[in-house]
């Protein structure tokens, strides 16, 4: 008699314990962890590592994607005239807007550093608005204050009797303007970082300074700058990172004219892989970025890394 | 009376270097405003001439006589009635109100259940994964709109607005979950042991210790989110060619200029009501603002 209810319970119980055990398992730390993780991996690994890999065996393909042409496309991208344009002009582009950029910020987070700390919010928020505004809505306000006949900058000049500016239809002055915008969106980034950085800096270290007779250029270039240096190399490297891939800006402005003069990498790709639809060379030309963004990271990542060591 | 002379030598020697100090004071303060005036004027002169663009009747724009920086022949409020009645415009406002919410919404509960997961419950493989977050938020759109325009293709999302929905979170995802790994670290381990001890699990742990806990740092995130898909250029405009599909940025940028060609005042108005959302949540909310921006170098 017992010995059937034993037998009997044995079935019953067999499945709750397998249960007991897959329910502790769910309970288990890691079980959760990676679970908490999953869709964050989930998006990571569909949506940024497999349109990477993809994009490597995209660029090895020809126009109609039917043949692999192995490294066809960069070779001839190797021998056009405008890629190598591009390629200068990114340069240039990321090297000249980050210098002013920085520079830029520097100036103005000091001076909002400087004045009396009650009137350093309206300051700072008035400055910040560039940065709020989607950059490709600001960047048609930007098309119109160049437009060639209504040019309203031009009016300005004309009152000064100096002579009308060709904007965009100028290959130096195109690359001006839009360098001049990419300043007008990122200066404000800086501004903030550097003022956050500005405000950690601990009151005694300037006393100190003070009291061994410093000037205040001295403050500025014994005591400031290299207190700031780690925000001010993560700051502008991840600057060099954006501005690089920088598209709005180009594509609103002057679609990359005149003469193919100030196409980024961005804009390039974006004309050939899709308005002209060779995908596998549009590709091609946005994987020319990876180089530069690897190399950028890298040295970011060090910083961050050394700053918490730091911490 | 020689003690008192030097004495008062020597007052006046330090009288005379503090007014020194208040001079040099003064004349710092002086710069930094002329500064600050010479920077506000070249942060604020778009959106300024934006706005008197907009205001504008279609004859003063067209009239070169006229200064362009003043309103002179009477405001006008044409550009956007027409703007709101006789375009898509609000057909896009919808749109990209729908974008940002989902992205949004879908952004924080990822963000912040793997924040939670990378920052407390220590894993193997944990400390790589929060490295492999930062370095994905390193990568711009523009490295991968190609492959993606044909993996979307090839899902039948090309020309629909849910696409966005899908490729947004790349953007969004990977810095919001670094700024919440950042602010649930600095959380006191002790919070957590006192949850632990009166039975809390993972899940009221996370919600009723810290998300409370970290809000100004889940509003940052919010913020973000919802600036990166309100603001977004390069994926609409490549993914996305039909007027009843459109978000606001590509909406203005391409289809509000075709037409006559004085229609600059009708272009300014879209431009600057499409700016209205992001400009106004930040005149609100400044200080996350600010905090988020600055946190994601600063904290983690």
């Amino acid at each position: 008699m017992t010995v059937g209810v034993a037998v009997r319970g044995l079935p019953e119980r067999a499945p709750s314990v397998r249960r007991g055990r897959f329910y502790l398992w769910l309970r288990r730390r890691s079980t959760i962890a990676v679970m908490m993780c999953f869709p964050l991996l989930a998006i990571i690994t569909c949506l940024v590592a497999y349109p990477f890999a993809y994009s490597i065996y995209l660029s090895m393909l020809n126009k109609a994607e039917t043949a692999f042409v192995g490294f066809g496309n960069f070779l001839f991208l190797f021998k056009r005239e405008t890629f190598w344009l591009v390629v200068q002009q990114s340069i240039l582009f990321a090297l000249v807007a980050v210098i002013f950029k920085a520079l830029i910020g520097l100036i103005a987070a000091h001076a909002v550093n400087t004045i009396p700390s009650k009137g350093q919010r309206k300051w700072r928020g008035m400055m910040m608005v560039p940065w709020v505004i989607p950059p490709a809505l600001s960047t048609l306000g930007w098309w119109w204050l160049f437009e060639p006949t209504y040019s309203a900058f031009n009016w300005l000049l004309a009152e000064f009797a100096v002579p009308a500016v060709p904007w965009l239809s100028d290959v130096f002055w195109a690359r001006f303007s839009v360098i001049l915008v990419n300043v007008w969106v990122g200066a404000p980034f800086f501004l903030i970082m550097y003022l956050a950085s500005l405000k950690s800096i601990p009151e005694d270290l300037y006393e100190a300074a003070s009291i061994d007779g410093a000037s205040a250029w001295q403050k500025l270039f014994h005591v400031t700058l290299p207190m700031m240096r780690n925000i001010i190399a993560i700051t502008v490297l991840f600057s060099i990172i954006v501005t690089f891939a920088n598209f709005d800006i180009v594509r609103v402005l002057t679609q990359g004219g005149p003469r193919n003069s100030t196409h980024l990498f961005a804009t390039y790709a974006f004309r050939v892989g899709i308005e002209s639809g060779d995908i596998p060379l549009g590709a091609a030309v946005s994987l020319f970025m990876f180089p530069a963004l690897a190399i950028l990271s890298f040295v970011i990542l060090r910083n961050v890394r050394q700053r918490t060591v730091n911490i | 009376m020689t003690n008192v002379t030097r004495n008062n030598g020597a007052l006046s020697a330090l009288l005379g270097s503090k007014s020194n100090i208040h001079v040099n004071r003064r004349w710092a303060l002086f710069a930094s405003y002329a500064c600050l005036i010479v920077f506000v004027i070249f942060f604020l002169c778009p959106p300024f001439y934006m706005l008197v663009t907009s205001l504008k009747t279609n004859a003063e724009i067209a009239n070169l006589a006229t200064n362009p920086w003043l309103i002179e022949q009477g405001v006008t409020t044409e550009h956007y009635s027409h703007l709101l009645t006789e375009t898509a415009f609000l057909t896009y406002f919808k749109n990209t109100v729908i974008v940002a919410f989902f992205v949004v919404a879908i952004t924080m509960v990822v963000s912040v259940l793997a924040a939670y997961a990378l920052s407390r419950l220590g894993f193997w493989g944990s400390g790589v994964m929060a490295t492999g977050v930062f370095l994905v938020y390193l990568v711009p759109d523009s490295l991968l709109f190609i492959p993606l325009f044909n993996i979307v293709g090839g899902l039948g999302l090309l020309n629909s607005y849910w696409v966005l929905v899908l490729v947004y979170p790349t953007l969004t995802v990977p810095f919001c979950t670094w700024i919440m790994i950042g602010y649930f670290a600095s959380i006191p381990k002790e919070l957590d042991e006192a949850a632990l001890i009166d039975g809390a699990n993972h899940m009221q742990m996370l919600l009723k210790v810290f998300i409370p806990v970290a809000l100004p740092g889940l509003i940052a995130a919010t913020i973000f989110a919802f600036t990166v898909s309100w603001a977004s250029f390069l994926y609409p405009l490549a993914y996305i060619y039909s007027d009843n599909q459109m978000v606001l940025t590509v909406g203005t940028v391409t289809t509000l200029i075709k037409g006559d060609v004085f229609h600059w005042g009708g272009l300014m108005a879209g431009a600057l009501l499409a700016a209205a959302p992001p400009v106004i949540l930040y005149a609100f909310l400044m200080d996350y603002y600010i905090a988020g921006l600055t946190s994601g170098a600063t904290k983690g």
